[in-house]
Formats: C-alpha cells, structure tokens, sequence
C-alpha cells in the first residue's frame, strides 16, 4: 500500500500530460456556433443585384442552400470562390453571398474579375447582420436547410478537402431530408 | 524534517499569496484602447460601457476584450453595445444579446453550469487537496520521535520494561 502511494505523482502527471497532449490537437480557432439547428437571424436588407429594393428571408430560396460571407477585401474568399463556381455550373446547390463590411463597388468589381457563384448578394455594409450570425470574419459559410434552419457552420476557407469531407455531405443530407 | 515543514510552510504562503493577488483588480494586466468615440448622457452610461467592453471577449483575437482589440468584430459589438446601452437596456439584456450570437466563448468570466464545475471550482479543490496533502506530512514529521522508540520488537520491548521496573525500584530503594 505504501508503495502504491509512491506512484501517485507519476499517475497524476500521466493525467495531467494526457490532458495536455490532447489540448494540443483541439481547435481553439473554429468556436461552436449557438445558432446551429437555429433558424436563419431575420433581416431586411439590399442585395449587390437588385438596388434599393429590400430582401428578407422570405427572398431566400425555398429549398436547401449555402449561405456564404464574404468580401472584396478577402483573400480566403478569392480562394474558395472557384468552388463555388464548380457548384453553380453543376447546380450542386444555391448559394447565397452576404456581402460583409464591403462597399458595393468593391463587391461589383470583385465578382466581375472573379466570377459570380452566388444567385444573390444580400448587402451586409454595416456588419450588423454578422452580428446576429455570430460571425466574426469572412469566410464563414452556413448551410441553411429547406425550413430555413441553419444545420452547419464552416468557419474560415473552404478548400477541396472541406467542400469533400464536410461540406458536401451535410449538403447531401439535407436534400435527401427535403426530398423525403 | 525541519526542511518538510519548512518547504511546506513555504508553499502554503505562495498558495496564499497567489490566492490573496489574483482578486485584486489591477494586480492583473488591462489594456485599455480608446479607439472610438461615442457621447453619452451620464458618466453612469459610460462607465457601463467601459465595464461591459472589457468584460466581453473579442470572438476574432481571442486573447483581448472587446475595449482593448482592434478587430473589425469588436468594434461593431462595441457600438452594439453603445447602442443597447443609450436604448435604456439592461447589463443582463446587453449580455443575453451577446450570449444569443456568440455563445459563452464571448464571456470572460464563464457562467456557472453543468459543464463549467470544474473550471470554477477546480483550483479550489485543487488547494484542498494540497493542503491536505501538507498538512498530513506535518503531522507525520511531528509524530516522528515517538513512532521511532515503538519500533523495537516485543521481546526488546518486554526488556526495556524490565529494565525500566528494575532501575525505579533501585531508585526507590536507595530513598
């Protein structure tokens, strides 16, 4: 008995380092979203297509679709845009843009030089419906399913591996769930 | 022995200190960034102001609050906040805003659930155990000179006795 009580540092140490070796791997970059199986914030906002005239949620397609935040001034988002552009002519799914804390010519400009994935841009200059997405930085990309209710949350870029490994099959899913 | 019960009453003094400091306000480091200027009614709307943005964490530099970072996010939350503020809501309101969008990664001071136990009270226990831990090497040391004469065997025990018995009764006899 005694000598157990001896190995009792040892056996906290291995504790402690198996913590600690795991704390190493964890992503403390990506936070969870609350908003996840939440429905989409409400807004009422302009889009980059068409001028003055407001959109809200009722705007948004009816069935499955990727919300994407993005910005001229973004360079992860020039990066993931020739997925997006893959998707669109393949018609994998909408994919909706909110232009975040951008100004419209940027964005025109951005799209114009780059290619347009998106069927709208809904104009977020101000960032207050970021907030209300919990965003904190373009790229983040949501996948909103049929009933309007955000089912995933992508924080940063989307490269091939992500659109493969996580983005398309919860897309996947989705649709097969609107389908049904 | 004396150096176990003086490392132990070295520890227990640093624990003490450590414990006394880190409630003092100042004692740890603030940085405090006037970035933007924003007018209030009352020096009681600014003071929220100043103590909401440092209590908030700014979601994109993860190691500042909202007051001191130069984030993009953390100015908007900031005039949220200034916002929320001069509309006549509550702290509790303003924090519940937060909370709704950003979770409780946005709070510097977590709140008690279920899953933050052990964050809370885990340096407590913590202390518990080493003060348990201090406080039985102590008494083991203080106990030391009396478990030492016990280790004779029970033959060398029954002499002692007999020894001890006939050394009094020769002290007697001589009186």
């Amino acid at each position: 008995m005694k000598r157990l009580k001896l190995y009792l540092p040892v056996a906290g140490f291995a504790v402690l380092a198996i913590f600690m070796w795991r704390g190493l791997y964890l992503d403390s970059r990506t936070l969870p979203s609350v908003l996840l199986d939440r429905p989409l914030p409400e807004f009422e906002l302009r889009t980059l297509e068409a001028g003055d005239r407001l959109v809200t949620r009722e705007d948004l397609p009816d069935e499955p679709f990727i919300l994407n935040i993005w910005g001229s001034y973004c360079l992860p988002c020039l990066q993931e845009n020739p997925i997006f552009m893959a998707a669109r002519e393949a018609n994998v799914i909408p994919i909706i843009g909110v232009n975040y804390k951008d100004t419209d010519d940027a964005a025109r400009e951005w799209l114009d030089d780059n290619g347009n994935p998106f069927t709208m841009s809904i104009v977020d200059d101000t960032g207050r419906y970021g907030i209300d997405l919990g965003v904190y930085g373009a790229p983040e990309t949501f996948i909103v399913d049929a009933q309007g209710v955000i089912r995933y949350k992508h924080i940063g870029v989307i490269d091939y591996q992500v659109w493969d490994d996580e983005i398309m099959p919860v897309v996947a899913a989705v649709q097969a769930e609107a389908r049904s | 022995m004396r150096a176990t019960r003086f490392y132990s009453a070295f520890g227990l003094a640093f624990v003490l200190a450590w414990v006394l400091t880190a409630g003092i306000p100042g004692f740890t480091a603030e940085v405090h960034a006037a970035v933007d200027v924003f007018d209030f009614e009352t020096a009681e709307q600014e003071q929220r102001f100043r103590e909401l943005s440092n209590e908030f964490r700014c979601p994109m530099c993860q190691n500042a609050n909202l007051s001191s970072s130069p984030g993009g996010v953390a100015a908007d939350l900031r005039r949220e906040i200034y916002r929320m503020i001069m509309e006549g809501q509550t702290d509790q309101q303003i924090e519940e805003f937060m909370l709704a969008r950003y979770g409780d990664f946005i709070l510097y001071r977590p709140r008690l659930t279920m899953q933050t136990v052990l964050l809370w009270f885990g340096p407590l226990l913590f202390l518990v155990i080493g003060i348990w831990v201090a406080y039985s090497i102590m008494r083991r040391s203080g106990r030391e000179s009396p478990e030492a004469t016990s280790s004779l065997s029970g033959d060398e025990e029954a002499r002692l006795k007999a020894l001890l018995a006939q050394k009094k009764n020769g002290a007697s006899d001589k009186a």
